[in-house]
Order: structure tokens, then sequence, then C-alpha cells
């Protein structure tokens, strides 16, 4: 059988997060791992699924998103409400988890779809600025929202608990500022692992197709790719969409491995799309294998280094800026080019 | 009376955005390009004074002209620093995302530096409040100082870009960098200049905003100017006048969605306001139409 290279460097990604998985039990039964390290676990999970679907946007669609944690946050809410509301019907947990994967996936892919009609209109700095500032809204708005289940029904407010009105026997759902508490924590490694895995699949099937190279022609030339009858705002949603939809998931995951969901900054505000952001950047734009691998090394590292974790955003900045000036400036790249024809020049003396 | 005081907090808060606006503007009808670190570059402006005061002890006037030169001085840095490397890279996304990394950077520069706790500021305005109406409208010193400061900073700027050599060679740089460069305009110094004056514009926009809103953290500017920015859309980027009336009109929105609709949602509610404005009218009040050309 014949494997053309692409297919085997999917195969090789995909093999690299399945080896990943393997050692990591291997070490967690052989109690190496301590309780700190495999609490880093699942989380890790969520931002390599986050940097893979970010990519989708920043490096196969070409735009710059700077709301990404606000799909994470629509999906980490959806799929919370929806586990909290079934947790008494549906007892299989598994199948549950499921279900809350799903609904998380649709509820963001939706609203990435509602946002990306305006917004993809828009390019460049204005695009960045108005995702930042959809990512802003969503968060903003789930901080004000109180809802709940009593025996009448469903119980909705934007200002406050009382105003709900909800009978004594209600259930509260999402408490305003104070979030979901109570969800079931079904996320687990293994489970994060498979959820990787499928969303590689997605992205790398997405870009392999004919779909995919419609992204990236829109990316290379709008204008040439339009001429040659290349539905520009379709195939710009469609990325959109889906690069939202699999942040929904990551936000499942997310809300799923917590006692407490709120909506602060810290988890998703704009500095959480910054934080994805650099995983891109430091994986290689475009480079979905580079990605996912970058976001491991930078959860896991300031974890290591101890005393590294009040530098770590200091560190993150640093990179970005760094980062960008190699890979893109001009003179940095001739820079570069230079220096390989020397070394290979070198390398036929030697 | 509640209304009127309302709107007067309007345009006080509207007036410092406009500072902010006008160099966020002026950046990117020059140099065509977000500058993402302008908002903490006011932060920087802010701590300047507030070391200066509360540390060495010097005098409110010096304090302020010291934070301007700080603050110009880091502008014409990171522009040559970070941006000028980038400026005819092949993406444009790269010198964006340079930007938010020299923004996180002055964040966590001075996070490390000076800590995470609020600072108390002290005004710098010596004078006010004003009570008028038998006291039911109250008009502190700031807000004088910040509505007088912003209309002066403005009619200045016009007369610079109108009047003087190097305001013309910063309109024929924003129209045409090429063709600028070919009639013997530096390029690279006028756009250094640029940044220049906005980060000079910026410290005094960190001093007036510290002084109405008496506190201090790593994270101060980064709200504001986003803000500023959504107000120099609002306005029609690139111009002028127009970051005056967006930052005006924002702070007004602002203010009277917190009053009346709901303080929690007042970022939601600026935000609002830059989606609608973009999707109607991309170009902003006063923005010119640019049409891409193949």
């Amino acid at each position: 059988m014949k494997i053309n290279k692409k297919t085997k460097s999917n195969l090789i990604t995909y093999g690299i997060v399945i080896a990943f998985y393997i050692v990591v039990t291997a070490m967690q039964s052989a109690g190496m791992i301590s309780r700190l390290m495999s609490g880093l676990l699942v989380p890790l999970c969520v931002y390599v699924i986050l940097a893979i679907s970010l990519n989708l946007t920043v490096g196969i669609l070409g735009e710059l998103s700077l709301g990404h944690a606000g799909f994470m946050c629509v999906g980490a809410f959806a799929g919370a409400i929806f586990s909290k509301c079934t947790m008494d019907t549906i007892t299989f947990q598994g199948f549950r988890f499921f279900l809350a994967l799903l609904v998380g996936a649709a509820f963001a892919g939706f609203f990435g779809f509602i946002i990306g009609i305006p917004v993809l209109r828009l390019k460049g700095d204005y695009l960045a600025i108005v995702t930042l500032a959809f990512g802003e809204i969503i968060k903003n708005l789930i901080n004000v929202v109180y809802l709940g289940v009593d025996s009448t029904g469903v119980k909705f407010s934007m200002k406050d608990y009382m105003s709900m009105g909800m009978a004594p026997d209600g259930k509260v759902i999402i408490n305003g500022a104070q979030g979901i508490t109570g969800t079931p924590q079904d996320s687990t490694f293994g489970i994060g692992v498979i959820l990787i895995l499928v969303t590689l699949f997605v992205v790398l099937n997405l870009i392999q197709s004919r779909d995919g190279r419609a992204i990236m022609a829109i990316r290379d030339n709008r204008i040439a790719a339009e001429s040659i009858g290349i539905d520009v705002s379709k195939y710009k949603l469609k990325a959109f969409a889906i690069s939202a939809a699999l942040a929904g998931v990551a936000g499942v995951l997310y809300a799923h491995n917590l006692a407490t969901l709120t909506a602060l900054p810290k988890n998703f505000g704009y500095n959480q799309s910054i934080m994805i952001l650099v995983f891109v950047v430091l994986g290689g734009i475009g480079s979905i294998r580079g990605s996912m691998i970058s976001a491991v090394v930078l959860t896991l590292l300031p974890e290591l280094l101890r005393g590294l974790s009040e530098y770590r955003m200091l560190f993150y900045a640093i990179v970005l800026i760094v980062m960008m000036l190699l890979n893109w400036a001009p003179k940095a790249i001739e820079w570069r080019e230079r220096l390989a024809a020397s070394f290979r020049k070198k390398g036929r003396e030697a | 009376m509640s209304f009127l005081s309302y709107l007067i907090n309007g345009v006080s808060l509207g007036s410092v955005y406009a500072i902010i606006a006008l160099g966020y503007t002026m950046v990117y009808g020059i140099a065509k390009m977000l500058n993402f670190a302008h908002g903490d570059v006011i932060m920087v402006g802010g701590f300047a004074v507030f070391v200066s005061v509360h540390g060495m002890g010097l005098p409110t006037g010096a304090a302020i002209v010291l934070s301007i030169v700080i603050c110009t001085a880091l502008g014409i840095l990171i522009e040559g620093i970070a941006y000028r490397p980038l400026r005819n890279a092949a993406s444009p996304l790269a010198v964006l995302i340079t930007a938010i990394g020299v923004s996180y950077l002055l964040q966590n520069l001075a996070l490390i530096l000076f800590g995470a706790n609020t600072k108390s500021f002290t005004s710098v305005v010596g004078f006010g409040p004003f009570k008028l109406a038998g006291g039911s409208l109250v008009i502190t010193g700031e807000t004088v100082v910040t509505i007088t400061a912003c209309i002066l900073i403005m009619v200045c700027l016009m007369l610079f870009i109108n009047k003087t050599k190097t305001g013309q060679a910063m309109l024929a740089v924003s129209e045409d960098k090429g063709a600028a460069q070919l009639m013997g305009i530096d390029v690279n110094r006028t756009i250094s200049i640029t940044f220049a004056i906005g980060s000079a514009l910026a410290a005094i926009a960190g001093v007036l905003l510290c002084s109405a809103y008496p506190s201090l953290t790593p994270y101060t500017g980064a709200m504001p100017g986003i803000k500023a920015f959504v107000a120099a859309v609002f306005g029609g980027i690139g111009s002028i006048p127009g970051a005056f009336i967006g930052g005006i009109l924002l702070g007004v929105i602002e203010i009277f969605g917190k009053a009346y609709i709901s303080s929690q949602m007042a970022d939601a509610i600026v935000f609002g306001v830059l989606v609608v404005v973009l999707l109607v009218k991309p170009t902003g009040i006063l923005g010119k139409n640019i049409q891409e050309k193949v």
C-alpha cells in the first residue's frame, strides 16, 4: 500500500499523541508522577485542543482571533448546564459526558457561526479586535445570568438571585458571577487524549480536503481565490465555526474537571486567548503538530521549574516577540538563510 | 440633575479615551498597525508619576514631565526594536502579534517590579470640586483639567499636522509610504516621531486617568487602551477630530450604560458599540473609504 507524504506525517502526529498517553499512563502506574502533575493532565489536554483549534483560524484561515477563550467559555457553560440538568435522568456517566460534549461543541460552533457572519467581513486588525470584543461580551454576559429550575419550570434573570422568583425546592444552575457549582467531574486524562485525537482527525482531514485547500487559497490571496470561483464567505465561515466548535469541546472538558465553573478574566478572558495564541505562535503558525507540542511544553515547563512560575507570563511575552521577529522579519529571514547556506558550504568542504 | 452629572462624568471619561485614541489613530494612520501596547504605555506613565512622587519626592509638575519623557523614550524604543524590523513582513499578522507580546511584556514587567496589589494614586489636580446649582451638581477639578487638556491637545495636534513640515511629512507617509520616501522624507524617522507623540499623549492620559480613578495596577492601561481603540474606530481611524468625537461619545455611552442599564454590563455595551459600528459603517463617523485594489 502506498502512503503519501502528508498521510504519513499525519500518522506520525497521531502516533505522538498515543505514545505520550502510553508513557504518561505507564509512569502514573509506576507512581512516578506527583499529584500536582496528574492534576495537570486534563488541563494539558484542554490546552492542546485549544491550540490546535486556534491554529485552524490563525494558521490555516489566516485570520487572528483574540476571542478564542470566549468560544471555550460558551462550550464550558453549555456542557456544564447540560450535565447539571441531566445528572439525575442520565445515570450512565460516559454517555452523559458524550452528550455534554456534543452540546458544548454545538453551542460553541453555533456561536462561531453567528459571530462569524459579521466578523469575517472584516480583516486583519479589525477582525482581531472584534473577536476580542465578542470574547469579552460573552464573558460579561455569562457573569450576569441567573438560571434555575423549579417545579414550575425554568427561571431566568439578568439582575440577581432574588428576581428569578424561584420556589424553595428549585435548583440553581447558574448563580451569576458565582457561576456553576457541582458539575459532575467526568473529565479524565484518557477522555482528554481521545478528544485530542478527534480534534486532530477533524483538523488534519479538513486541511487535506478540497475545502481545506480552498481555505488556504483564501488565506494566501483572497482576491485570486475569489476570481477562480471560491466562495470566500462560505469557506471562511466553515473554518471559523469548526474552530469555535473545537474550542467548545475543550471548554466542556475544562468545565467537567472543576468543582466550580466561573467566567473569570483568568480562565475565559482576553489573557487566556493570548495564552492560546502564544502556543500557536511558538509551535509555528500553521503547524498543527507544532502547536500541540508547544502547548504541552509551555504548560509543563513552568510547573517543572517552580521558581520560574512568577516569571511565566514574562517568559510568554518574550517568546511571542522573539519568535515573531525571528520568523517574520525580512532581515532575520535573510540572516537565517545566510547562516544555513554557510553551514551547507562547511558541510561540503568537510 | 443626575442626568447632567452623568453627562459630565461621561464627557470627562470620554476625554481620557479621546487623548488615548488620538495616539492610536496617529500611529494607525501612519504606521498602518494596531499598537496593542499603547494602553500599557498609559500604565507606565501612571507608574512613572507614582514612583517619582511617592518614591523620590519630586514635585507633581516635575513628575509629570518625567513621565512624559519616559513614555516618549519607551514609545521610540518599542517601535525601533519590535515593530520596525517587521514593517515589510509577509504577513500583516506578524506585527500585530508582536504588539500583543509587547503589551504583555510591559504588564508583566510592571507586575514583577511593582507587585499585583493596587496602588492608591494621589490626584495631581490641586483644586476643586466645584459645587453648582446649590450643591446638587458637583464638578471635580479632575474633570475640568481632563476636558481642557483634551481640547488643548487636539487643537495643538491639528495645528502641528497641518502647519509644520514634520506634520506634513506624517500626512505624506500616511498617504503613500513609497512616494513619500521618493520625495525625500525619512519614513523611519517620521514613524518614530509619530510613536513619540502617541506615547507622550499616553503618558498624559495615564496621569489624568489615574487622577480621576485613583487606583493603579499593572493592568490599569489594558482596558482603557482597548476601549480607546474602539473610540478611534468609532470616530474613523486615522482621523484626529474623529478620535476626539469617538472618545467623547464612547465615554458618555459607557457612563450612561453603567447608570441606566447595568453597571456589570458596561464593558459589554462599549464592545457592542464597536461591533455595531464595524458592521454598519466600518470606516467610522469621519473615516475615509479605502478601496482594495488588486
